[in-house]
């Protein structure tokens, strides 16, 4: 693993009058695998895309190993919500694949080689998706859309994998073999991991984040769970039981 | 007909328009359905009218004009959408707007008896000259070229531009580049189906070949298959009656989208039945 330190100091991002994040402050290390969880408008995939330059924050700054996100050699693999990408566009696994071997540079002529199609393979073994490579995009289910996206920003070689909600629209079984994939894939990448499945991932993050324009808490992930979950929740139900009103 | 092809320049003129305007078509059809650009290749267009009426106005070719604007559309609406929070369709709607007044304007400010703008608005076939032959075969030329000399490239950004942009493409420079290619698309199919009615010639062929295959080049291909039968289909009836080139196109296409639309129901029910 190489050396990485990505560090986001005083963030904030504004959408016109609304602070979708507002001084937040972030550090992650080489090795780090994060769990980012909170409510919708949260600020979760604004924070996500600040760290991939696809959003220019508003105030603050962010270095990648202390240098700024042009001059660095990070390589940041992605896994974007399932809704930001066009599932009926006629492509083959294997070609939307191999686009993570791109060169940074537009080619005249680019043509993939052996050595990017055999890369291509190990990586869709790895996620269990050799026999569909093949297959359009638009004949796979949920659970292999996402496994080949992830295949997609593997074949980078990331130093970083950051994924945006990869269990969403997605049935409970392959929701299991993902954050298997996941948990197999932090022992050699830095992850940054945005869900709802709060309980599923509690066991294998080492870090938890409750995130609501900036952080509410974070650490332990037991103790993140049970501060920003199980207290409002209880609160509610006590507040609702106090009201007279059926629970 | 065909002895007549042979016999008449003008003839001879559109059937060769309609081959290049089948291919620039076809294959910039899919990548607009693809990308959900119809309604902003709808503005370049309606705003391309400007150019026409400053043509008439100022005594040059129109399609130079049209040519002009469309361009300068294409990049308007491009860098406002960029640099501002306001929404694409009101940016395209003002752009479609200003284009249509201005073309009525320049129009109407022409001294002596208003010009012919119907072939041009609904298009005319037949009224394709040499020198808006030369015109469309060169900017078809640098369509095809930009497509296919960097095919790898528009496959990934058209499938996920955030991607590319992660991967530190110059994506700015692909996405004006799409941009002035829908321009110059809309300028290639101008003469032939006319500025209300572009958007229906390069949407519909790319739908109806989206039912038929799910890989990118062969859609392209029955796209531009699609298009050069519409386009006959209109050249024959405008040759024979005196119908619009343009109308004729679009009912062509209607009734063949409908038609896929229905072939495919039919291949999806079938498969259902099976499953069964």
């Amino acid at each position: 693993m190489r050396p990485l330190k990505i560090e986001l100091n005083e963030i904030s991002v504004n959408y016109g009058k609304i602070h979708a994040l507002k001084n937040l402050n972030l550090t992650i290390n080489e090795g780090d695998y994060i769990g980012i969880v909170g409510p919708n408008g949260g600020g979760k995939s604004t924070m996500m895309k600040s760290i991939l330059g696809l959003i220019k924050p508003s105030k603050g700054k962010i270095t990648y190993c202390g240098t700024s996100l042009k001059k660095s050699d990070i390589r940041m693999g992605y896994v974007p919500q399932i809704s930001d990408i066009n599932r009926m566009f006629p492509i083959t696994v294997e070609e939307v694949v191999l686009s993570g071997r791109m060169s940074k540079e537009i080619r005249p002529f680019f043509k993939y080689s052996e050595e990017d199609k055999k890369a291509v393979e190990e990586v869709l073994d790895t996620v269990g998706l050799k026999k569909l490579k093949n297959r359009q995009i638009n004949e796979l289910s949920g659970g292999e859309f996402q496994k080949m996206i992830i295949a997609r920003a593997l074949t980078l070689k990331p130093d970083i994998l950051l994924l945006d909600e990869p269990t969403a629209m997605v049935d409970v079984m392959s929701q299991r073999q993902i954050f298997s994939l996941i948990k197999k894939l932090s022992k050699d990448i830095t992850i940054v991991l945005i869900t709802h499945h709060v309980q599923m991932i509690s066991k294998n993050v080492k870090k938890l984040i409750y995130l609501d324009r900036n952080i509410i808490a974070e650490g332990d992930p037991n103790q993140v769970y049970q501060y920003a979950y199980l207290r409002p929740v209880h609160q509610s139900i006590k507040k609702r039981v106090v009201g007279g009103a059926h629970v | 007909m065909f002895k007549a092809l042979l016999e008449y320049e003008f003839l001879q003129n559109a059937f060769l328009a309609a081959m290049i305007t089948s291919i620039v078509g076809g294959i910039v059809g899919v990548i607009i359905v693809e990308k959900k650009l119809v309604m902003m290749t709808g503005g370049i267009a309606h705003t391309s009218y400007g150019g026409v009426g400053l043509g008439y106005l100022l005594g040059f070719e129109p399609i130079i004009g049209a040519f002009m604007f469309s361009i300068m559309a294409a990049l308007g609406i491009g860098v406002i959408k960029n640099k501002s929070t306001g929404s694409k369709d009101i940016i395209i709607a003002m752009f479609w707007s200003l284009g249509m007044a201005l073309g009525i304007l320049f129009i109407g400010l022409t001294p002596g008896y208003p010009p012919m703008v119907s072939s041009y608005l609904f298009g005319n076939i037949l009224s394709v000259t040499r020198f808006d032959l030369i015109l469309m075969s060169i900017l078809a030329v640098i369509i095809l070229t930009l497509i296919f000399v960097f095919y790898q490239d528009w496959k990934a950004h058209l499938f996920d531009q955030q991607f590319t942009q992660i991967m530190r493409k110059k994506t700015n420079v692909l996405e004006y580049v799409l941009l002035i290619l829908l321009a110059l698309t809309v300028v290639v199919l101008i003469r032939v189906v006319g500025i209300i009615l572009v958007i229906a010639l390069l949407s519909v062929p790319a739908s109806a070949s989206s039912y038929l295959t799910g890989k990118l080049h062969l859609r392209m291909v029955y796209s531009m298959i699609f298009s050069f039968v519409f386009i006959l289909s209109g050249l024959v009836v405008s040759y024979y009656t005196d119908i619009s080139t343009g109308a004729v196109i679009v009912f062509a296409a209607v009734i063949l989208y409908l038609l896929t639309w229905l072939y495919s129901r039919r291949l999806l029910y079938k498969e259902n039945l099976k499953g069964e």
